[in-house]
């Protein structure tokens, strides 16, 4: 960011001003202000000065009613010998690491069906997209409730095929899968943006590879992946951020409750269980700034890890 | 965060996504009998799966809307969409459940829409205008930090928050829903509306600065005239994210006359205990038909909007 700003004051150096200019840019600076004002109100009074209030408060012991007590590291240590935390963390990462790619991954497929100018285009594309629009709301949430429970429609149409399905949600071995397979299910918002990507990669390519005579693996391999790259990259580092921070989906299947056996316990949920439940909000605070900083990690290694994979035409 | 500036500007470039594309015209032009029949065969075989692939995904909403017109107890008995009569009892039982009627909850819902939508409208269309056309002190620092804000997870400032409002009093109020879309906040609709206010001629700023117009006035008469589109995005974004909007009212709203729709639905699971699945899928379908509704006639600027800024 230094880079940037230096780079900016670079440039008013090398070109001088006049003082019509000059007064140009004061009034400039003047309006600036005034229209980002609601803008930096909202940053400090509704972004950082929170923020900061948390990072405060995670060291402290907190209940609402009486005034922060400073703890010091205490929150941080009961962390490490809490075994819910622990399993939620697990919960998490599995959603994360299992759901994302999956979604990704189908999100592609269906994108590189359609790309090639498909008849009927547009109304394949609604089909799709439609349930990453209504995937996030509780009503779907409780349609999937239904869905998985054990006389629910998955297993209504197992039995008709002979077979008598678990109780999919109060089973702690597949309730945790139910949701991911919900996160699978809206995958047409990533899908929209690799159709967009898709639609960038000059023909010519194409052309060139047919001309020697490459196979349609070879053209998707070398052709399609490193110019979709960048795309991919985006949308990994977007779904990634936003499935850590999923509540919804698992607060309305389990009830409340992150059950069973806490198998659906993600850590946003137990998150909220200790600082809206039991109001322990300097436990809670510092949650969030550990859920901060394993968002920040993930992005970082993404980053890191794209130097040798994405690939950038310019 | 340069990267993935460079990658959703570049997906900002991408043709819109009905345009016709030079390929297939080309293909159709080439060879022979052979080679269309085999592509005719693997355009039949693409039409296969996106058709099973697409039922399958459509086929719980459908199944939602076919139980919901039925009697109850065959929600647990029937996986098909046949249906023998309408029965509606489903709606009127489900619509007088709570403490007050449905349309209570959707009132209160509404009013949280249209705060939010008025309050990102204004709000973030000033703030994108600033970033996109005028030269202050800090604008680098400033926008990579609105850049950045896009991605906090809103659990780190969630407890201040919380403590922040129910100091001033607003817990079940509709202001801590509100308020902070005044302020900006949703920082995905600043980084929109900047770019598209890029894809602006800047000539048209300066014949009205030749004028004797200033920054107000342009802002007012000529960038945002131009910039429907943008909002008509925002205005549907926002319309949709609102409505569905389930942590915040959760928090913020624990009095039932003040619930919205989707806290009045959590209350429906947990008082029916999973009793009358008929009218609880009832008033679900209720709560997505605004959703369904917007999606129906907005879809184009949906589209875009993903396209363009990779939200969901």
């Amino acid at each position: 960011m230094s880079a940037l700003g230096e780079l900016s004051k670079m440039k008013r150096r090398t070109t001088p001003k006049t003082a019509a200019e000059k007064k140009d840019e004061g009034r400039d600076n003047k309006a600036a202000y005034i229209f980002l004002l609601p803008w930096l109100i909202g940053l400090l009074f509704i972004t950082v000065g929170p923020m900061l209030a948390s990072l405060y408060l995670s060291f402290t012991d907190y209940n609402l009613l009486q005034s922060p007590n400073w703890i010091g590291l205490e929150n941080f240590t009961r962390m490490l010998g809490d075994t819910r935390l622990h399993n939620s963390l697990g919960v998490t990462f599995t959603y994360v690491l299992v759901g994302v790619p999956i979604q990704l991954a189908v999100a592609l497929l269906i994108a590189l069906v359609l790309d090639k100018g498909i008849r009927g285009l547009p109304f394949y594309r609604s089909v799709f997209y439609l349930p990453s629009l209504l995937g996030g709301s509780v009503a779907i949430a409780i349609l999937w409730k239904q869905i998985f429970g054990t006389t629910g429609l998955v297993n209504q149409v197992l039995a008709m095929v002979g077979i008598q399905g678990p109780g999919w949600i109060s089973d702690p071995s597949t309730a945790l899968g139910s949701i991911i397979l919900l996160h699978v299910w809206t995958f047409g918002a990533p899908m929209i943006i690799f159709l967009a990507g898709l639609r960038q990669i000059p023909v010519m390519y194409y052309e060139a590879a047919n001309v020697d005579g490459a196979s349609a693996w070879q053209k998707f391999i070398k052709i399609t992946i490193p110019l979709l790259s960048p795309i991919i990259f985006f949308n990994l580092v977007l779904q990634i951020i936003g499935a850590f921070q999923s509540f919804t989906q698992a607060f309305i299947v389990s009830g409340g409750s992150g059950g069973p056996s806490d198998s659906t316990m993600f850590f946003t949920l137990y998150l909220y269980q200790k600082g809206f439940g039991q109001f322990d909000m300097g436990y809670a605070s510092a949650m969030a700034w550990v859920l901060l900083v394993i968002i920040g990690v993930f992005t970082a290694i993404n980053f890191v890890a794209s130097k040798y994979w994405v690939f950038y035409d310019d | 965060m340069t990267n993935l500036k460079s990658v959703s500007r570049s997906a900002v470039k991408a043709t819109p996504p009905d345009a016709p594309r030079k390929k297939s015209t080309k293909r159709e032009s080439m060879g022979s009998l052979a080679f269309s029949r085999r592509a005719r065969g693997r355009a039949l075989f693409k039409h296969l799966i996106l058709i099973v692939s697409g039922a399958v995904m459509i086929y719980p909403l459908l199944w939602m809307v076919v139980s919901s017109v039925r009697p109850d107890e065959l929600i647990f008995k029937d996986p098909g969409l046949w249906l023998n009569g309408l029965d509606m009892s489903n709606y009127s039982s489900g619509w007088s459940a709570l403490t007050h009627p449905f349309g209570h909850y959707m009132l209160n819902s509404a009013i949280v829409v249209i705060g939010s939508i008025l309050g990102n409208l204004i709000s973030c269309s000033m703030a994108a205008y600033a970033f996109a056309r005028l030269k202050f002190t800090a604008s680098k620092l400033f926008f990579g930090i609105m850049l950045l804000t896009i991605m906090l997870p809103f659990h780190v400032v969630i407890v201040p928050q919380y403590v922040l409002f129910s100091q001033i009093g607003w817990v079940n109020t509709f202001w801590p829903l509100i308020v902070p879309k005044l302020l900006a906040t949703d920082a995905f609709f600043v980084f929109l509306m900047v770019q598209f206010i890029r894809g602006i001629p800047k000539d048209l700023d300066e014949a009205a600065r030749i004028d004797g117009a200033g920054h107000p006035r342009i802002f007012l008469r000529v960038i945002l005239p131009l910039m429907v589109p943008a909002l008509a995005t925002t205005t549907i974004f926002t319309f949709i994210w609102t409505w569905n909007d389930f942590f915040g009212a959760l928090i913020y709203l624990t009095d039932p006359d003040m619930f919205t729709v989707p806290v009045a639905l959590r209350a429906f699971v947990d008082s029916q205990a999973g009793t009358s699945w008929g009218s609880l899928f009832a008033m679900s379908i209720v709560s997505l038909l605004p959703v369904f509704l917007i999606f129906l006639f907005g879809q184009r600027f949906l589209i875009k909007g993903i396209a363009t800024t990779g939200i969901k």
